[in-house]
């Protein structure tokens, strides 16, 4: 088989085992739905001071748990699926295959990229349905534009995480501690109105802020620009900065044992 | 050869020729995986030299991994996945794979091939990796301890498999903690015990030193315990057993015993470990 081909072979049996494995599931796909509900239903009737306007709460979460849903599907599952394949012993064997590298990575990846996608999909259509936040149907390029380099960042930094996680059973303490407190400060799960200046300020050091503003400017509309240049341009520096680390630091092998 | 501030094997000098069964026997901790990591290109080696198929494993290519089969000592499969799916997702990685179905059929898994690998039993996920590694039609396989915890019945099925292999005209390098899977499955075994080599030969070579000493032990007429040593069992016995009846007595609790294969083996690896710790 040809890398490209390999690669589709390799990402064909990695969305199978996705599918199967409840874990996954549940992190990925259950989690955000079950959060956009919950907003949905206790803050409905809200209103959120966005960019000086007045906009109802639903408008605010279906971006924000679609943003929450990226960064599961993709740094949050590379990190804890790496780390259990490495400590199983999956990651070495495949390492004694003909199989390059870098097939293995781009398949799991676009396990990644194509679940972010369903995720997208399926909150804008519950967000739809069920809130009535239509799909900004002329604003799918720009979409689509933030959410591929928000995907590839945080696959980035999801592989490079696993580096810093010595076994299976600390990937999930590890990637929840990391990422949860920083969805609160960020503005993703506490609309950004409520919170305190100090807080978005430190927030504004950290990637997921700046993917949920660029990823919340193309989906609402009203905003002065459909693509936030500059918040995404800070994602994808981080995105890099992961690569690197993930370069350098990555290991095949398990660590304990 | 050697990792960390020790250095685990020494002076370890292996030839295995093509389509042979060689077992590398050798207790927990005797530089057996550290020895066969090297051989699989996972491992850097402080010095020596190794040639795998004609080629270095620490400087091969993809198409030196083409042509060997891994089994890692513990397994390392996706729970998710069932058997036919398993093999299929490995068969992709070569160039030249066997067909799917035959290769479950050749670990014996015909029955499971929808089962996913978390359902299977031990027995049965060792097979399963096995077929992973077969499935690339390798020259050569690398099984790395892979009976250690089974149960009999499993041990014994998995051990049917590789003798199929066998037959296939496939090179297998096996290590292993037991004698018996080493006797019953290797042309060649080599013995090694903390990092050095303690002995090397057939199975039957080695089942030579067997036949080396026997102890016979009786009580005598007045009760006591006798043990006699002897080189040649059966001339000394004839003798005891004609002067007991000449004189009418009885050998009580008569019985000749030799060290089995095990006894060697622990012979053998336990003199090496007590070299070593002077």
């Amino acid at each position: 088989m040809s890398g490209l081909a390999l690669v589709g072979h390799q990402f064909r049996f990695d969305q199978k085992a996705f599918w199967r494995n409840p874990a996954s599931v549940g992190f990925t796909v259950f989690f955000p739905v079950l959060l956009l509900v919950i907003f949905g239903t206790i803050f409905g009737s809200d209103n959120v001071e966005v960019r000086g306007g007045h906009i109802d709460t639903d408008t605010y979460y279906v971006p924000a748990i679609i943003t929450m849903a990226i960064i599961s599907s993709t740094m949050q599952t590379l990190a804890m699926s790496l780390v259990i394949a490495r400590e199983d012993g999956r990651l070495k064997r495949g390492r004694g295959t003909p199989m390059p590298a870098w097939v293995f990575i781009a398949g799991r990846v676009g396990n990644s990229i194509v679940t972010a996608l369903i995720m997208l999909a399926l909150l804008a259509l519950i967000g739809g349905l069920a809130y009535g936040v239509h799909f900004p149907w002329d604003r799918i390029p720009a979409i689509l534009l933030v959410l591929a380099v928000g995907a590839a960042a945080f696959s980035c930094l999801g592989i490079a995480l696993t580096a810093a996680i010595p076994t299976q059973d600390a990937a999930a303490p590890i990637v929840n501690f990391l990422l949860l407190p920083l969805y609160f400060l960020s503005g993703v799960f506490i609309p950004d109105d409520q919170l305190p200046n100090g807080i978005i300020h430190f927030a504004d050091v950290f990637p997921i802020r700046h993917f949920f503003l660029a990823f919340f400017d193309a989906y609402v509309p009203g905003g002065a620009h459909t693509v936030a240049w500059g918040h995404l341009l800070i994602v994808a520096i981080w995105g890099l900065g992961g690569l690197l680390l993930a370069i350098r630091f990555f290991r095949w092998t398990p660590r304990s044992g | 050869m050697s990792y960390g501030e020790t250095e685990a094997v020494r002076g370890i000098d292996l030839e295995v020729a093509r389509g042979e069964v060689f077992a590398f026997l050798g207790p927990n901790g005797a530089g057996k995986t550290t020895t066969v990591e090297i051989l699989e290109g996972y491992r850097k080696r402080t010095g020596g030299e190794v040639l795998v198929l004609g080629e270095d494993p620490a400087t091969a290519g993809r198409g030196w991994r083409d042509r060997i089969g891994i089994v890692l000592q513990s397994n390392s499969l996706d729970p998710y996945l069932t058997v036919r799916e398993s093999i299929e997702l490995y068969a992709g990685y070569f160039s030249h794979p066997r067909s799917v179905e035959e290769t479950i059929a050749l670990v014996g898994l015909e029955g499971k091939a929808d089962d996913r690998a978390r359902k299977l039993s031990g027995g049965q996920q060792r097979r399963l990796d096995v077929g992973m590694a077969l499935v690339g039609d390798p020259e050569l396989l690398f099984l790395d301890e892979p009976t250690t915890g089974f149960d009999p019945s499993a041990r014994r099925q998995f051990w049917d498999v590789i003798e199929s292999l066998q037959e296939l005209g496939k090179t297998i390098f096996l290590t292993t903690h037991y004698m018996d899977e080493a006797q019953r499955l290797a042309d060649r075994v080599t013995i090694i015990a903390a990092g050095r080599i303690v002995a090397r030969g057939t199975p039957e070579d080695l089942g030579e030193r067997e036949k080396a000493a026997a102890t016979i032990r009786y009580r005598d007429a007045r009760g006591d315990e006798i043990t006699i040593e002897t080189l040649d069992p059966v001339r000394e016995l004839n003798r005891l057993t004609g002067e007991a009846l000449e004189r009418g007595e009885e050998l009580d609790g008569l019985e000749v015993t030799r060290p089995s294969l095990e006894d060697v083996y622990l012979d053998l690896t336990s003199t090496a470990e007590g070299v070593t710790s002077e």
